[in-house]
């Protein structure tokens, strides 16, 4: 991967040179920069789904993940349910914290900062009187998302901030969490 | 002792007249004070002349299918008053009710009062809400609530935002977009209702089919029934139904939902404006299937014009999700988000944690004292000037034992 940048002397594992290209490519195509990605979900029984993700369309032709991923979402028992997944809610909260570090990692690479260590801890916020329709002025969603990042790199405190920073700036997930999205439901 | 005298207020004063119960109606203004205080210009009831029934009154004009204009309601209001012989203490506002051993002793700036049971009808609609987040709207931008809102030439030129697409938020909308201002409606949860449906007003269908009969006891949530926002009607001349395609064909903007303002002074809109429309439409759907199953079962298929279904609500491909509030294009923004009572001044601990009186259709959680006036308060129609009476005949029939139950116990 070093070998990918011959002009950085750290090593996070993350391509630089390949997405900058990537990025000269799709400035001049940008219709091949026109993604969309998918999942499938298919409901098991009470609040137990399974879904799945394998394939998206990128570069202008469908593309495929090396294999199928899957994932089970239900409840904990406290929700009477039988716990076999994470609840929705904490995938969300797994894909804010996935993002934000593979953002972290990527800007690092690209500003020659060395990580040792990255953890974050995520935490969201839910007064649940809003999805249980107790109180119609608590909204569904998080009250607030709190992520905290605990970093060791050859930086000085102000540039992992920085780091930080930049992440929340280029993150497709920050984004979605914290700006409104058309959503179309149908029926087939 | 009643406190406001409004319809409801003066339909149970009849009530107690009639019971031969001795009161007293305070009101803070004159007769009817919110309905000439806190209204716009051009409003018009909501429902037809015919439907505003009140005990031992109605109309009697010859335009039954009308829908009384602002004045012509206070006058009713006032008229009614005067033919029931209300004894109403005009200009004379409470300051506080506290409970008493023997009842209540109620406050006001002309005198204290004590009374043994006490009707609390000083209206659903005190408090006009905003959203708390509306601190962030930028200070260019005026705004008002429907309860301040008078006329279009009130407002500086330029764009508008109406925030609630309920019978407030769209007659607002439409009156402004029509004044030139060009309008962007926020639409968050809405009842979309025909005017007019199979050729009747859709007010006539509801209460002939008993719709606006159902009782707070009879619904499966009565909290939840008592949220449903008001249906989108409006009264005007030509009975034209004023729903969010009549709004969108004269260019207004549908957005969705307001769900706040960014620091910088951008508004956000939810991305459910679809879904918001969609549950409207088939709520309505339900209604009209309701009407026609009711039509044929009590043979009115013969009379009456066909069944009928307005097409879908329209949207935009791709919704706006938000707006520069900053940028000078909306110069004022409207809030019709609802309105709440104002119990600041009752000293009884009767209400819930959400500021609301704790009460079962309209007895409330402290002995003696009554609710009148509130939405669905015991029936559907509770909300309307024609819901008045029977709550009145129920609440005063309950008023009337209690205070028997009262000299039963006093004399015991």
């Amino acid at each position: 991967m070093a070998e990918a940048d011959s002009t950085s002397t750290v090593s996070n594992g993350v391509n630089v040179a390949a997405l900058l290209a990537a990025r000269e490519a799709l400035t001049s195509a940008p219709q091949a920069a026109q993604f969309k990605w998918r999942a499938a979900c298919q409901w098991k029984d009470g609040t137990h789904s399974h879904s799945t993700v394998e394939s998206f369309y990128g570069l202008g032709q469908e593309q495929h993940h090396k294999r199928t991923f899957a994932f089970d979402a239900d409840h904990p028992e406290i929700f009477a349910s039988e716990d076999h997944g994470a609840t929705p809610v904490e995938y969300v909260l797994v894909g804010l914290a996935s993002c934000l570090t593979a953002g972290i990692a990527t800007v690092a690479q690209h500003r020659n900062i060395q990580l040792r260590s990255v953890k974050a801890t995520i935490e969201g916020d839910m007064d649940i009187q809003g999805i249980l329709g107790i109180d119609s002025d608590v909204r569904n969603g998080f009250g607030g998302i709190k992520v905290t990042y605990d970093i060791d790199a050859d930086a000085k405190r102000e540039d992992i901030e920085a780091l930080v920073a930049q992440s929340q700036k280029r993150s497709a997930v920050y984004d979605i969490v914290t700006n409104p999205t058309n959503v179309t439901v149908v029926v087939s | 002792m009643i406190i406001g005298a409004g319809h409801a207020g003066l339909a149970m004063s009849r009530c107690l007249t009639e019971r031969s119960i001795d009161h007293v109606v305070l009101e803070r203004g004159e007769v009817a004070h919110s309905w000439r205080t806190e209204r716009w210009d051009s409003l018009h009831l909501l429902t037809p002349n015919w439907q505003s029934r009140l005990p031992g009154f109605s109309y009697q004009g010859n335009d039954p299918d009308g829908y009384r204009a602002l004045p012509q309601v206070i006058e009713f209001i006032a008229s009614y008053a005067k033919t029931i012989a209300a004894p109403v203490r005009t200009h004379t506002r409470v300051t506080s009710v506290r409970a008493t051993e023997a009842g209540y002793l109620v406050r006001t700036d002309q005198g204290d009062w004590r009374c043994r049971t006490l009707v609390l009808a000083s209206g659903a609609c005190n408090i006009a809400t905003r959203p708390a987040f509306a601190d962030g709207v930028p200070r260019a931008v005026a705004q008002l609530t429907g309860q301040q809102y008078r006329n279009p030439g009130q407002l500086a030129d330029g764009g508008v935002m109406v925030v609630g697409a309920s019978s407030s938020g769209t007659q607002i909308a439409h009156e402004i977009h029509r004044s030139g201002r060009p309008v962007v409606l926020s639409v968050g949860e809405h009842i979309r209702a025909p005017r007019l449906y199979r050729g009747k007003d859709l007010e006539w269908w509801m209460d002939a089919a008993g719709v606006l009969d159902e009782r707070y006891d009879q619904v499966d949530d009565v909290n939840r029934a008592r949220r449903v926002p008001s249906l989108q009607l409006a009264g005007t001349p030509d009975r034209s139904t004023l729903d969010l395609n009549a709004l969108t064909a004269i260019g207004v903007k549908l957005v969705g939902r307001l769900a706040g303002i960014t620091e910088n002074g951008k508004a956000q809109f939810a991305g459910s404006l679809r879904n918001m429309c969609a549950l409207s439409d088939l709520k309505m759907g339900r209604l009209l299937d309701l009407i026609d199953e009711w039509a044929r079962a009590n043979g009115l298929d013969e009379q009456t014009e066909p069944p009928q279904r307005l097409p879908p609500t329209r949207v935009e491909e791709t919704p706006p999700l938000g707006m520069d509030l900053a940028s000078g294009e909306i110069k004022t923004i409207i809030w019709a988000t609802g309105y709440r009572p104002d119990y600041s001044w009752l000293e009884v601990p009767v209400l819930d944690r959400k500021g609301l009186l704790r009460h079962d259709g309209g007895v409330v959680a402290a002995p003696g004292l009554y609710l009148m006036g509130g939405v669905f308060l015991r029936r559907r129609k509770s909300t309307l000037i024609d819901g008045a009476g029977d709550d009145a005949r129920d609440l005063s029939a309950h008023l009337a034992s209690y205070l028997d139950g009262h000299l039963a116990r006093l004399t015991a």
